[in-house]
């Protein structure tokens, strides 16, 4: 009795939204949040993004240490995680250090704080990635679902050819072909990710195409360009939106993988993945298995949430796509 | 049946087309020369430009780069991928000796991918927004997030490092014979990294086509027969949620590569993952190209057989 009671009350939930369906945007994002903060995973990988993201913008005041500066002494290389200060005399006088929450690395680096700064890179990286290859993936999913027919068909060959290129391997022949920086990783990672999103972009606008207010738009002689920009695309931009949330995840994800081939960021800078690339060594792994540790869950940490906070838009912006 | 056959291997061939000239042009038009690896700098500075021309001519490389391309086609399609720059050897025959190492891994991994991923999205569907549905949800959502590099060293470092359960690297321990356990004891590791992927999407396809399926009228009616929950489960509704999964398999090719290439650097597997990243970084062209074209092909064979697969499983499929 109280499930049905509960469904009916989400038909009349659903119904009151349909009838809402020309209001402002105010009352739009009043909706999309109801039903998003049903999915209570989303919404705490939602303040753990915006945490992280914190963490990146004030690095400085949070990092206790410069993230490149090594350690007064070789004999605090590789050091264990403490939540202490400590005293040591090692530079001749006595002197208090900050807690080392990570632990330091080879270097005597302090990896909390190189954990942060890392953060700035991998997210930007992520944002910029992305940024790029959705404007490609939507403009190149427009023209070849607008025009259809044998453009549509060449463009779309070209898609499948790149998908059928494993990632990874590409990704790494690229990257050591042209020299590794972090410039290179975004152009990289923005030149070879927009494949997926041009399929469904092509696919919305396939279907979007044969509704009757783009033929009525198209009667009164509307332009090609006004009917993909005013007619047809914004009703394609809620799946865009979830796209580019589950891009950041794998972007970020590329990026620590190439980073831990040592072709992503280059080093002193710290990334995530970069971090990991001397912990590869057996010897490291058993001695400082900290220094592996810690920066491969900031990355898991941060590809997850990325992932759940997508999943909950797709959910909350287009029920439609509910499983 | 058999036009249908024909007719998506006739499509598969543009796409190979399409996917050599890509492959061509990124190896070739990238910075960086690749005569620099057959050219003695003392020798080069001695005897002069001519000396430069004369090797770029003997490799071919002062011809235009169409010409080159058709050259190079020409020997792949004869099966000729040109020397290992490095290995003193056909490509080719570096290739095929690797490729069955990754082809096991992958269907290891696949296989474990499966036995986790079938029944654990049977569940989730039937006992949809149970806890366990929600269990089994975040597990995938982990399954997807987890950078393979870190995982695989995770496990090491737990499995072989400290508890010495499982060696850390290679395929075999005894080269003189082939012992199973072995081997078994050696591939478990990449294979469980090289399937998590895998096994958090064909979750939530599993999932997605059970929760599809068991709302049809053929389902009501099986259950309205009388037939037990058990037999409308196995045999009316799993069979046909099946079929996603068969097409998956398709799809998963090129993230099997992917994942096989970080895999199998880090497990040190001799398959053609690692040649792809080891060719990568020692400049070697030609093995870079060819392996990029074997996989692109096996990718593009193994979506053509899911393909019809899916057609075969399917009735419901028309062949045009």
């Amino acid at each position: 009795m109280a499930e049905l009671k509960l469904n009916n009350n989400d038909a009349q939930i659903e119904l009151a939204e349909s009838a809402e369906y020309s209001d402002t945007i105010g009352k739009k994002l009043k909706i999309f949040w109801r039903r998003f903060r049903k999915n209570k995973l989303a919404v705490i990988s939602l303040f753990m993004l915006i945490f992280l993201y914190m963490v990146a913008i004030f690095a400085p005041l949070i990092a206790p240490y410069d993230p490149d500066g090594t350690a007064d002494d070789v004999m605090m290389a590789d050091m264990a995680p403490s939540f202490h200060s400590y005293q040591s005399d090692v530079t001749g006088e006595m002197k208090t250090y900050a807690p080392n929450y990570f632990g330091r690395d080879e270097l005597g680096r302090d990896v909390f704080s190189r954990c942060v700064y890392a953060g700035r890179i991998s997210l930007t990286v992520g944002f910029v990635s992305v940024a790029i290859f959705i404007t490609i993936g939507t403009v190149w999913g427009c023209i070849a679902g607008y025009y259809g027919g044998i453009v549509d068909n060449i463009m779309m060959r070209i898609v499948d050819a790149i998908m059928s290129i494993p990632t990874m391997p590409l990704l790494i022949t690229v990257m050591a072909l042209f020299k590794p920086s972090i410039y290179n990783v975004m152009i990289v990672l923005g030149l070879t990710g927009w494949t997926g999103i041009a399929r469904f972009v092509r696919a919305e606008f396939l279907s979007l195409m044969k509704r009757d207010y783009v033929e009525a738009a198209r009667c009164i002689g509307a332009r090609d360009r006004r009917i993909i920009f005013s007619h047809v695309l914004p009703n394609a931009v809620a799946p865009i939106i979830v796209a580019a949330t589950m891009g950041m995840a794998s972007a970020i994800l590329s990026e620590s993988g190439l980073s831990f081939f040592g072709l992503g960021v280059q080093p002193p800078t710290a990334s995530w993945g970069n971090m990991l690339m001397n912990a590869q060594e057996l010897s490291t792994m058993v001695e400082a298995p900290w220094k592996a540790f810690y920066p491969g869950m900031l990355i898991f940490i941060t590809v997850l949430s990325f992932n759940f906070v997508g999943d909950a838009l797709r959910d909350a912006l287009d029920p439609r796509l509910k499983q | 049946m058999l036009k249908y056959t024909l007719k998506r291997i006739l499509q598969a061939i543009p796409l190979l087309i399409i996917i050599s000239i890509l492959t061509y042009l990124i190896i070739n038009l990238a910075p960086g020369d690749p005569t620099a690896f057959f050219i003695n700098p003392e020798k080069a500075s001695r005897l002069g430009p001519d000396y430069v021309a004369n090797i770029k001519h003997h490799l071919g490389l002062d011809q235009p780069l169409h010409i080159r391309y058709f050259k190079w086609l020409g020997n792949v399609l004869r099966g000729d991928f040109g020397e290992s720059f490095f290995e003193q050897r056909s490509v080719m025959s570096i290739l095929w000796e690797a490729l069955p190492n990754t082809i096991i891994l992958s269907l290891v991994a696949e296989l474990i991918a499966l036995i986790v991923a079938i029944p654990a999205g049977i569940i989730c569907a039937l006992k949809r927004n149970s806890i366990w549905d929600y269990i089994f949800s975040t597990i995938s959502f982990i399954g997807m997030s987890l950078p393979t590099f870190w995982f695989g060293l995770m496990l090491i470092l737990v499995f072989s490092l400290k508890l010495g359960w499982l060696p850390t690297a290679g395929m075999r321990d005894n080269f003189d014979a082939f012992v199973f356990t072995d081997r078994l004891r050696h591939i478990i590791l990449p294979a469980i990294v090289l399937g998590m992927g895998g096994m958090a999407a064909n979750m939530r396809y599993m999932r997605g086509a059970m929760l599809e399926v068991i709302r049809q009228d053929y389902i009501r009616t099986a259950r309205s027969k009388g037939l037990s929950e058990k037999v409308v489960i196995v045999k009316h509704a799993l069979r046909n949620a099946l079929i996603p999964i068969v097409t998956m398999f398709g799809f998963s090719i090129p993230a099997l590569f992917s994942g096989a290439a970080i895999t199998e650097t880090i497990f040190a597997w001799p398959g053609v993952g690692r040649i792809a990243i080891e060719a990568v970084f020692s400049n070697d062209y030609p093995l870079v190209m060819g392996n990029f074209m074997i996989i692109a092909v096996m990718t593009v064979v193994g979506s053509l057989v899911a393909d019809l697969l899916y057609a075969v499983v399917d009735p419901r499929i028309k062949y045009e």
